[in-house]
């Protein structure tokens, strides 16, 4: 599949990763001739005249209007994001919820169905459950990778289905093909979150999904530093949904979107190095006599290894694994005596991150909703990030031997 | 703990007051005092602020430094050294430096009585020779710009401090995941941080670091006194690129070497200076101290005059024509018209700068994607273009 073009209006050769990462969507004359985009804080766009106001309307000129509309900042970042899934359009939000939100506002009305795998983002969850359905959308959740149930709960109401691949914080891939073909099959549309796979390691637009959508906060921004959503797909397919954004203003920002284009200058270069971390600390874990199980799907152990080797490059820096005999205090004991990781949600940045999802995003639900959500009072999750992977080894060995 | 994740963790401590797990950006010129006369930790922005004492603490630990200084630019921080002098003293540098630091030398330190005298870096022996009773400071390039010129430090460190001089190495084509100056005995290391350890071309930046805590006191003083200081956002930016840094390096190093490579067995290119190269003067002395990576600046001659040498370097589509090296977007220029314009005929000659002298900065583009962009340059560079 062909990378886009890595500069605007200007076709060159299917172009690397990394040039991609480092080029795509940027003007190569930039304004100033300065080689890196300025920041532009413009709140609103001024016409010459009148009749500038008229050829902007008839003509349907390209140019900014008003900043919840968008911004020249956000544009390039669209452009070079687009670029690396391999998509036609895309439209950045001011998080991955404000995206998500976004399109499923765009998409829904009241009586709709949706139908999503149930390992998934708790607060994905949260606003299909308790807020889409005050609006009269009903949400059905089916076992991840049960294509069977998912198949039983698409009627004639329904209009989307919808995946994490890989699940947070499972990391259950996906069968795409499959997952593509029964859209099609029933003519509901696709939406895959993959927050944790990134255009590097696989592109589900390549295999027909109609809407891929990215907390960019995460591997795209890279640093740890910027909250952003995007939503990838055809332009025709995105259009309403960006014109629900103007209304509704879940825009970015200027400054942000710099951030945003500068990590993703690194983003083949990190996630090489996040790919690698997560693999060989996924591997040293499972050695581990105090380590009972091990979720990553670059392990043979792992329920979606097949499917995962077949169709990603690499498994990301996330890796989720149970303590051995431990219950949620002696675990959150191993995530205590970590030094190197810090204790905190998110993910996908260039610090590693440690967390026990019991304590930090479930402490509030019934132990049978844990339970039914998968996740056990000895679970801890740790992103990794791009630190040294012999350090980060030692650090989960003195951690796991305390 | 190893290089990389000391540069993401040292100097980026969790901060106290939120918890946030990257450096805030501070931007406050002042800070409220304790009581009159009672300092705090910080009191001007001048003399200190959070997030630059923050990123510096990050490079004195990369460096192997009793303390860092973050500086407005890479010339603030040369100039910062040069005030360490005074009338009638001697600098002994080498002739194969920045043209930044050659102005420096012989327009600026000059009208303060300051004498230099120029000696090839790479040749010790002739470093010894340039020695005067009144030298007091020997500064070197680690990688020499732009012919690559790789000096032993250990022995000109020895000259320099049997002289009673200190040495200062400029080590911007080197930073330190591939080269620490400080450890082979160096005084002081100074770097343009606007290239690698920036590394994104958007934040211009110079660092001192020294090896020698009553010296990093010395320089903070003058730095202090003289205001060329590093700002809140920039420090922010700075802090961000070195996060990345020892990856970037490695990467590009490895596409500089690939592409060097390429380059020598070009039948248009009469000349490849990389040190990686076995056929480069220097390459066993590189290969002793820069632990098996040798930058990503290349130098090559092409067959050609002025006009047609100028013509390659404006033939390119993803090498951008510009001065600065160091980032992620790979660069060419002509050295003769652009980074060394500052030198005279005279110098150019007895210095190298030949009219056919090609510098590249190898980015983190494909290698594969810039030997094509470069081949059709090389390549069409010959013919006539109207």
């Amino acid at each position: 599949m062909e990378n886009a073009t890595i500069v605007d209006k200007q076709p060159v050769h299917r172009a690397g990763e990394s040039t991609t990462s480092v080029h795509a969507g940027e003007a190569r004359q930039k304004p100033s001739d300065a080689i890196t985009d300025s920041i532009c804080c413009s709140s609103t766009f001024t016409f010459e005249s009148t009749q500038g106001i008229l050829d902007y309307i008839e003509l349907k000129q390209d140019r900014e209007e008003y900043g919840r509309y968008g911004n020249p900042n956000e544009k390039v970042v669209e452009r070079k994001l687009a670029a690396l899934d391999s998509a036609e359009h895309a439209i950045i939000y001011s998080s991955g919820m404000a995206a998500i939100v976004g399109l499923l506002m765009a998409k829904l009305n009241a009586g709709d169905e949706i139908v999503f795998f149930d390992q998934c983002y708790h607060r994905s969850r949260e606003f299909c459950a308790k807020h889409l359905s005050r609006f009269g959308v009903v949400t059905h959740q089916v076992p991840t990778g049960d294509f069977g149930a998912m198949k039983s709960a698409i009627n004639q109401r329904t209009k989307m289905i919808v995946s994490e691949s890989p699940t947070n914080p499972h990391l259950s891939v996906i069968d795409l093909e499959q997952f593509v073909a029964l859209g099609k099959a029933h003519g509901v549309e696709t939406l895959i979150d993959a927050t944790l796979a990134t255009p590097y390691n696989i592109r589900p637009i390549e295999y027909g999904v109609d809407y891929v959508w990215h907390s960019a906060t995460k591997y795209m921004g890279g640093h740890n530093d910027l909250l952003a959503g995007v939503l990838c797909g055809s332009r025709e397919k995105l259009e309403d949904v960006r014109n629900l954004r103007g209304i509704l203003g879940g825009i970015n920002s200027p400054h942000n979107m710099y951030l945003l284009e500068r990590g993703l200058k690194t983003f083949a270069l990190r996630m090489q190095r996040h790919n690698e971390n997560g693999q060989r600390i996924a591997e040293f874990l499972e050695s581990h006599a105090r380590v009972e199980k091990v979720y990553y799907p670059g392990l043979p152990s792992h329920a979606s290894h097949s499917i995962a080797k077949r169709t990603m490059k690499g498994f990301g820096g996330l890796i989720t694994f149970l303590v051995r005999d431990a219950d949620w205090r002696q675990t959150g004991a191993v995530v205590d005596a970590c030094t190197i990781p810090r204790i905190a949600p998110s993910l996908g940045g260039v610090e590693s991150l440690i967390e026990q999802p019991y304590v930090m995003s479930y402490f509030d639900y019934s132990a049978e909703d844990r339970k039914r959500f998968g996740i056990s009072d000895n679970m801890i999750r740790m992103s990794c990030g791009i630190e040294d992977t012999d350090d980060l080894i030692a650090d989960l060995q003195q951690a796991l031997e305390l | 703990m190893k290089f990389r994740t000391r540069a993401i963790h040292v100097g980026n401590e969790p901060d106290p007051s939120t918890g946030a797990v990257v450096t805030p950006i501070h931007l406050a010129t002042t800070f409220i005092q304790p009581g009159a006369g009672t300092w705090g930790k910080f009191d001007y922005s001048r003399s200190g602020s959070p997030t630059r004492s923050a990123v510096e603490r990050t490079l004195a630990n990369l460096e192997g430094a009793a303390g860092a200084l973050a500086f407005s630019s890479g010339m603030a921080a040369t100039h910062c050294v040069t005030m360490l002098l005074k009338s009638g003293d001697h600098i002994v540098a080498g002739c194969d430096i920045y043209g930044g630091t050659y102005r420096l030398l012989h327009k600026i330190c000059n009208r303060s009585g300051i004498q230099v005298s120029l000696a090839p870096a790479d040749d010790s022996e002739q470093i010894q020779s340039a020695m005067q009773p009144n030298t007091k400071m020997v500064w070197i390039e680690s990688v020499g710009n732009p012919l690559m010129t790789i000096p032993d430090i250990p022995e000109i460190a020895e000259i320099a401090h049997r002289g009673g001089a200190i040495l200062g190495v400029d080590s911007t084509f080197a930073p330190p995941s591939i080269l620490r100056p400080l450890e082979l005995g160096a005084d002081i290391v100074m770097h343009s941080a606007t290239k690698y350890l920036g590394g994104h071309s958007d934040c211009l930046a110079g660092v001192l670091a020294a090896r020698d805590a009553a010296l990093h006191q010395e320089l903070y003083y003058i730095q202090n006194a003289t205001g060329g200081v590093l700002g809140g956002l920039e420090s922010f930016l700075l802090q961000r690129g070195i996060k990345t840094l020892e990856l970037r390096m490695r990467e590009q190093c490895r596409s500089a070497l690939e592409i060097a490579e390429w380059l020598e067995k070009h039948k248009m290119v009469s000349r490849v200076l990389y040190p990686g190269l076995t056929s480069h003067r220097h390459h066993e002395r590189a290969k002793k101290y820069m632990g098996g990576q040798f930058g990503a600046m290349i130098s090559l001659e092409v067959d050609g005059d002025f006009e047609r040498t100028k013509q390659v370097c404006q033939s390119t589509k993803l090498f951008g024509l510009a001065v600065s090296l160091g980032a992620v977007e790979s660069l060419i220029e002509q050295p003769a018209s652009m980074s060394h314009a500052s030198y005279d005929a005279a110098a150019k000659a007895r210095f190298g700068i030949t009219d056919s002298l090609i510098r590249i900065s190898i980015g983190l583009e494909d290698p594969s994607d810039l030997i094509e962009d470069l081949a059709n340059a090389i390549g069409s560079g010959g013919h006539s273009v109207r």
